[in-house]
């Protein structure tokens, strides 16, 4: 290679010092994605495209399973499931709204009124992560047993009469309710929602609120004039990081709900694990819980206006 | 507002300015402190769990579930082994951690390097692929991998290096995203200055390039750290007959959650914290040198 390169080189001795600043243009940056991307092909992609192979297959984990298109699977897949997918869809956006609605003022008051304290604070944020959620998740058993300070409190002020009658709670217990689930969700994601929040935040110059209080903006219409729309990519990427492994979720629905806040995540795990014949239709339900979230999230990023996001 | 009104007829000239931050003040005051409330109440939201685990620690459970508070006890902080399958869960979950990690971050590093300093086609196949283990549910995730290893080196197979290849399978694109945000916010008249100084190109990643991105991928190797070592979804499928700490605590529901689990989760809150506060004593000290 290198002997073949000199003679052009000769021929047009204009063009090699503007080249010269970047040599290795062409091949590094393939050097540089080759195993990262390989690795996520072989352990991503492939597994992931031979389920979509395996939703149209037929058989059992016994005699084996055979490709024989069988579309009926996407039928079973859609209509039998219709309470898990109600539920999954329902939590996981009641779970990003809170979230933004409780993330934005704490990353807010962080970023302008943290001052001194701001890494601190920030790390109080990220302090929990680093306890295993699954241990963290089951601590809420606690907080929210029958007789516990918090749950007895609420049934003292009627507030349980009222989600009960509202289908939130199940009687005088929040364990094993829609709420519990909920609650365990956005205590889960609210993390994911505050750091991106924060990091754009944090990035506008707290002078351009003076500026706006210069021009006669109260408090409230310089953020809603100024912070908001410098926020937004920590709005929308924020929301993602939260929408998006929340669909999935199903630890919370395990952990904190009842039989009847059934959500998608354990009837695909049910079918792989504890059913012989279930490979199929679960993975029929992948394909269409992927498709799902990835139309949605597109449309979204789409509309707010964001593509290059990650 | 009667009351505010009527003074600045009788002295027009003297009192314009006085009366606007007087009118403003009860609204601010209320505006701030609500901010400062709403952010007390969701840190306490956010912080009781680990106060609940730490308490817990410390209970003599009734019957075999530590999720009612019963009598002080300091048998779980005493002998925190107790129960051997659960330390060596423990172990085995952290030396995942950390091939997965380094692993994970070393790829990941790479490609965000090359996603933010060259051009390249294919640039958003290559987005597409990142992004989509992040939206791929793990049930998904993790089932198709199981089935990808069972067709090719057989059930016997899975174990120690098949739960690694899985963790740094869903941690590269975590990476990716965070050195690239601190890559993208990097001045890039740095370089250029360096290279003006004649130092070579080495010699300016060596430098300038890896000290500035270095907080970068620190963070982001943390951040594979913890997703690693706290999955619990994908790491069942690929696990085989090893047993991850989260494995065990997810079986602790079913059968026995005794109070040395809690013990752990404390002794990790107490460890983050250590960290966190050696750090902060660190950054106090560099900017007191300055």
């Amino acid at each position: 290679m290198t002997a073949v390169v000199p003679t052009p080189a000769a021929e047009k001795p204009v063009e090699p010092p503007p080249k010269e600043r970047r040599p290795r243009r062409n091949l590094t940056p393939w050097i540089l994605l080759l195993p990262g991307l390989l690795w996520l092909v072989v352990f991503f992609l492939v597994p992931i495209l031979t389920s979509v192979s395996a939703s149209v297959q037929q058989g059992d984990y016994d005699d084996g399973f055979k490709l024989t298109w069988h579309w009926a699977n996407y039928v079973d897949a859609v209509t039998k499931f219709g309470p898990q997918y109600l539920h999954s869809g329902l939590y996981s956006l009641l779970c990003t709204v809170l979230c933004l609605l409780l993330g934005y003022p704490v990353a807010y008051f962080i970023a302008f009124k943290g001052g001194r304290w701001k890494s601190l604070l920030m790390a109080l944020v990220i302090v929990p992560s680093f306890t295993s959620f699954l241990i963290r998740t089951i601590a809420w058993k606690t907080i929210l047993a029958d007789n516990s300070p918090l749950v007895r409190l609420l049934g003292d002020l009627h507030v349980l009469k009222l989600t009960t009658a509202l289908g939130w709670t199940v009687g005088d217990h929040v364990l094993a309710s829609p709420a519990a689930v909920v609650c365990g969700m956005v205590y889960n994601f609210l993390p994911f929602t505050i750091l991106p929040l924060y990091t754009s935040l944090e990035k506008i110059d707290p002078r351009l609120h003076e500026a706006g209080h210069d021009l006669y903006c109260n408090t409230f219409t310089t953020w809603r004039r100024i912070t908001l729309p410098l926020s937004m990519p920590g709005v929308i990427g924020g929301t993602l990081l939260t929408f998006i492994p929340a669909v999935g979720d199903y630890i919370n629905a395990q952990l904190l709900g009842n039989p009847n806040t059934g959500v998608v995540g354990q009837k695909i795990e049910d079918l792989f694990l504890r059913n012989t014949q279930g490979y199929p239709v679960g993975s029929a339900i992948s394909v269409v819980m992927m498709v799902g979230t990835l139309v949605l999230v597109m449309s979204y990023i789409r509309k707010a206006g964001t593509e290059d996001l990650i | 507002m009667s009351t505010v009104t009527a003074p600045p007829a009788a002295r027009t000239t003297a009192a314009t300015p006085a009366p606007e931050p007087r009118r403003r003040s009860p609204l601010a005051w209320i505006r701030e402190h609500t901010l400062l409330a709403v952010t007390i109440v969701v840190f306490v939201f956010m912080l009781l769990p680990n106060a609940v685990i730490l308490w817990m620690s410390f209970n003599r459970p009734v019957g075999k579930y530590d999720y009612v508070w019963n009598e002080f006890s300091l048998d779980a902080w005493r002998h925190p082994c107790a129960n051997s399958e659960m330390c060596h869960s423990i172990g085995l979950s952290l030396q995942v951690g950390v091939v997965a990690t380094i692993v994970a971050t070393l790829l990941g590093t790479m490609i965000a390097f090359a996603m933010v300093r060259y051009r390249f086609k294919a640039r958003s196949g290559v987005n597409a692929l990142l992004f989509l283990p992040m939206a791929a549910p793990e049930v998904v995730m993790g089932a198709t991998l199981a089935a990808l290893f069972f067709n090719t080196v057989g059930p016997g197979a899975l174990g120690f290096w098949t739960i690694t290849i899985a963790h740094v399978m869903f941690c590269v694109s975590y990476v990716v995203v965070t050195v690239k945000s601190r890559l993208a916010g990097m001045d890039p008249t740095l370089e250029r200055a360096a290279q003006d100084l004649y130092a070579s190109p080495a010699q300016t990643f060596r430098h300038v390039t890896l000290p500035l991105v270095a907080p970068g991928i620190a963070a982001a190797a943390l951040l594979a750290f913890a997703l690693s070592v706290d999955d619990y979804i994908i790491t069942v499928f690929t696990a085989g007959n090893l047993e991850t700490f989260p494995m065990y605590v997810w079986g602790s529901v079913q059968r026995a959650y005794p109070a040395q689990i809690d013990v752990i989760g404390s002794l990790m809150l107490l460890g983050t914290m250590t960290v966190i506060a050696l750090s902060q004593l660190v950054g106090r000290a560099r900017t007191a040198r300055r």
